[in-house]
């Protein structure tokens, strides 16, 4: 059976360990869904987070591939725990001046925030998870979607752990 | 007969001058950090980007440097080297051409877990990225194909970054370790602070001791099997678990069988050894396995040509999988009892509480009666020559005490199927990628890793073309390899598969304008022999272990012979091809 899965991977941030990591996704053939990386809270170490798509077996070899590559630290299946995950997403809509009450309520409704606003278009920002951002996106489409931008997904484990 | 290998001078000596901190080039920095080391022998080829490299080892002579004459001719010496003596083996190369040179050497050495420390120049720091004269991005080009790299950007990295490359290389599961350094680090200067001490890092450490209570599961899983077979690997060999292995089989008794790179893992002559197992191994190791009720696989990792339709493979037993690497339990076939650790440990371990299997003797004895029955066979002949028959006349001649390394094709088959090894290091050839031009440089490699032991290097006609411009580099240092060339004249691997599985249709196999290899030898100032009857081929052979330097003997044989048995692709292994024997 085929699931996602999210798992975040703790790296040296030195050059190359994006590189490292996506290869070896593509080499074994392992899906990535989307990757995001920053900094973690140690100085020197970054959190990249990834979504794949693959089964049991899949995410168990994931894990053991992504250990063997020297600068990776951890590994965490984060999909096995309760844990909450972002996205986030700018939709640059189409809104001429007659339809900006009703993207308006859409966009308070998904306590989402227009960031930019030109003559003829608005930029939405959304933050949530990956299932309110496809509702959102959903929703602007009869409106006309000029450009759409989303981050892929960051995630943590809830609670103290 | 030893090769020309300089005396390392005293050790102690060395390491108190070259420990001294002192101001010096990257250059320096690197030629005493291999000192440090270990290095004894680098092979490599110069050009730009390693000029101030060179320039430092110019009359330089606490280690050997062979100027080989391809950078693939480098680096697979390197791999012999290091396959042969459990060392490091080190290869230098230029910038661009000289380092994509080095590819299939390092894919090669990557994919039979060898330990290598590859070095390559690059162009200087402020040049990287600009498409400069021979720049080739060589850390992004090898990254899947090396188990660490580093790209040097501070030359106050450098020592560490070389201990660490060494370290990395020759622990857990082995691998070719690339550092790139750009031209202008090999020319900066800074303070040089040896590093010797014990290596941390924080994402790297190798699992050795295993889990105790899955090691209780085995012990366990042993008194009970009716039908248990033990199938080990390369990380036998590469652990140095020989010993061990063969105490954990004197024990329990149980029947054994080696992976192509696990040959001299356990002596051959030992009657539960069952010979090779997969698409050229032995009826019995085949049988065996599909009928174990428990198979124990010690440091080999499942690999296509071993398992065959892996649906349906061992169908009844219960899957012992013993692995440094923990990432190796699982991948192809899944197992009952995983023990993650050093094979060399977890078996010294095993052998404090293993017993006989006790009830597994009608086992044993169904065992022998396949050994006896459908041993390794062919059609020998008087008017031409058997390549099988060949191998078994080096065999008989050396008593099986050779270092033999192959190049890849049928010949590699029948060596890997009719020498005899009883030691190991003593079997070097290409098992993973499979790479032609690999035999002949990497037999150099090991004669230097061992310069008063007999190297017999096996080629067939077509690989020895691939890698046949390093004869110089025997010739010039005196390396005493005895180059066999089993010549049948075509690309024999291709056509067998060609009868067998296309129809007959042979699509260009055919050598012809392949060189006089006597010539071509002695052209290079080896001596050159050919044989083509088996009368001719005692008299050549006994001259070229009678002659002290190196020898090219050229074996001329049917062209039409086969590898058997042989497992066709998509079938399982017990369903063989036992050729007309
Ligand atoms: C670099 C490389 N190219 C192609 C192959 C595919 N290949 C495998 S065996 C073989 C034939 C080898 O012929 P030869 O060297 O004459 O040895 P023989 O099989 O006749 O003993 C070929 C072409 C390979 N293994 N490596």
């Amino acid at each position: 059976m085929t699931i996602k899965n999210t798992i975040a991977v703790l790296v040296n941030d030195h050059p190359g360990v994006l590189q490292r990591v996506s290869g070896l996704f593509g080499r074994r053939g392992f899906n990535i869904e989307s990757i995001t990386v920053g900094q973690s809270e140690e100085v020197g170490l970054s959190r990249m987070v990834i979504v794949t798509i693959g089964d049991e077996n899949n995410l168990e070899q994931i894990e053991k591939q992504l250990y063997k590559l020297v600068d990776v630290i951890k590994v965490i299946d984060l999909s096995s725990k309760p844990m909450v995950s972002r996205e986030l997403a700018m939709i640059k809509v189409k809104a001429e001046p007659p339809q900006r009450p009703e993207i308006m309520g859409v966009v308070e409704t998904f306590r989402a925030a227009v960031v930019d606003v030109g003559t003829t278009s608005l930029i939405v920002q959304v933050i949530g998870d990956t299932e309110k951002i496809d509702a959102m996106i959903e929703l602007l489409k009869p409106y006309g979607i000029r450009e759409l931008t989303r981050t892929g997904v960051t995630a943590m484990i809830r609670g103290n752990a | 007969m030893s090769a020309q290998i300089p005396e390392v001078r005293s050790t102690d000596e060395l390491r108190e001058k070259w420990m001294k901190p002192e101001v010096i080039t990257g250059s320096e920095i690197l030629l005493r950090s291999l000192l440090l080391e270990g290095v004894d022998c680098v092979f490599g080829y110069p050009g730009g980007a390693v000029l101030y490299i060179y320039d430092a080892m110019y009359g330089f002579e606490d280690f050997k440097h062979v100027l080989t004459r391809h950078e693939q001719g480098a680096i697979h010496a390197a791999d012999g080297y290091a396959r042969a003596s459990g060392k490091v083996g080190v290869c230098i190369a230029t910038s661009g051409p000289g380092a994509t040179n080095l590819v299939t050497g390092i894919a090669t050495a990557f994919m039979d877990s060898v330990p290598l420390v590859v070095i390559t120049g690059n162009v200087i720091s402020s040049l990287i990225g600009t498409d400069a004269f021979q720049e080739a991005d060589i850390t992004g080009i090898t990254m899947p194909i090396t188990k660490h790299s580093y790209l040097v950007r501070d030359v106050e990295d450098l020592p560490r970054i070389i201990h660490e490359a060494f370290h990395i290389a020759n622990t857990g599961r082995k691998g070719p370790v690339l550092i790139d350094i750009p031209k202008d680090i090999s020319a900066a200067q800074t303070l040089f602070v040896p590093q010797m001490g014990p290596v941390t890092m924080r994402g790297y450490n190798p699992k050795v001791l295993p889990n105790k209570i899955q090691l209780d599961k085995l012990t366990q899983a042993i008194a009970e099997a009716k039908r248990p077979f033990i199938l080990a690997g390369g990380g036998v060999v590469y652990s140095g678990g020989h010993e061990a292995l063969y105490e954990f089989v004197r024990k329990t008794e149980i029947p054994i069988t080696t992976t192509l790179l696990g040959l001299g893992g356990f002596p051959s002559g030992h009657e539960l050894w069952t010979g090779m197992p997969g698409m050229h191994g032995t009826y019995t190791s085949n049988q065996a396995i599909q009928q174990s009720d428990l198979l124990i696989c010690i440091g080999a990792r499942f690999d296509d040509r071993v398992t065959g339709k892996l649906d349906g493979f061992a169908p009844h037993a219960k899957i012992v999988h013993i692995d440094i690497d923990p990432a190796e339990i699982g991948k192809n076939v899944p197992t009952d009892i995983p023990i993650v650790g050093d094979v060399k440990a977890v078996l010294e371990l095993l052998n404090q509480d293993v017993k006989r299997a006790n009830q597994a003797d009608a086992w044993r004895a169904q065992i022998q009666q396949w050994k006896n029955e459908k041993p390794y066979s062919y059609k020998d002949s008087d008017t031409v020559l058997k390549p099988q028959w060949v191998v078994e006349l080096l065999d008989e001649t050396t008593k099986g005490g050779a270092i033999v390394t192959t190049d890849v094709g049928q010949h590699q088959m029948w060596a890997a199927q009719y020498y005899k090894f009883n030691q190991p290091r003593s079997w070097v050839t290409s098992g993973g990628l499979g790479t032609m031009g690999f035999g002949f440089p990497s037999a150099i490699g090991a004669q230097m890793a061992n310069p008063d032991r007999l190297v017999i290097s096996i080629n067939g006609d077509g690989g020895m073309q691939m890698c046949s411009q390093e004869l110089a580099i025997c010739a010039i240092n005196n390396i005493p390899v005895k180059i066999v060339i089993i010549n049948n004249q075509v690309l024999g691997m291709v056509r067998q598969w060609q009868e067998l599985i296309y129809d007959n249709r042979y699509s260009h196999i055919d050598l012809a304008g392949s060189p006089d290899f006597v010539k071509l030898a002695e052209a290079y100032g080896v001596k050159g022999l050919r044989a083509t009857n088996k009368e001719e081929a005692r008299r050549a052979w006994q001259e070229a272990l009678d002659t002290p330097g190196p020898v090219v003997v050229e074996f001329v044989v049917s062209k039409e012979e086969n590898v058997y048995p042989m497992v066709t692709q998509g079938s399982t292994i017990d369903q063989m091809l036992m050729g007309d024997e």
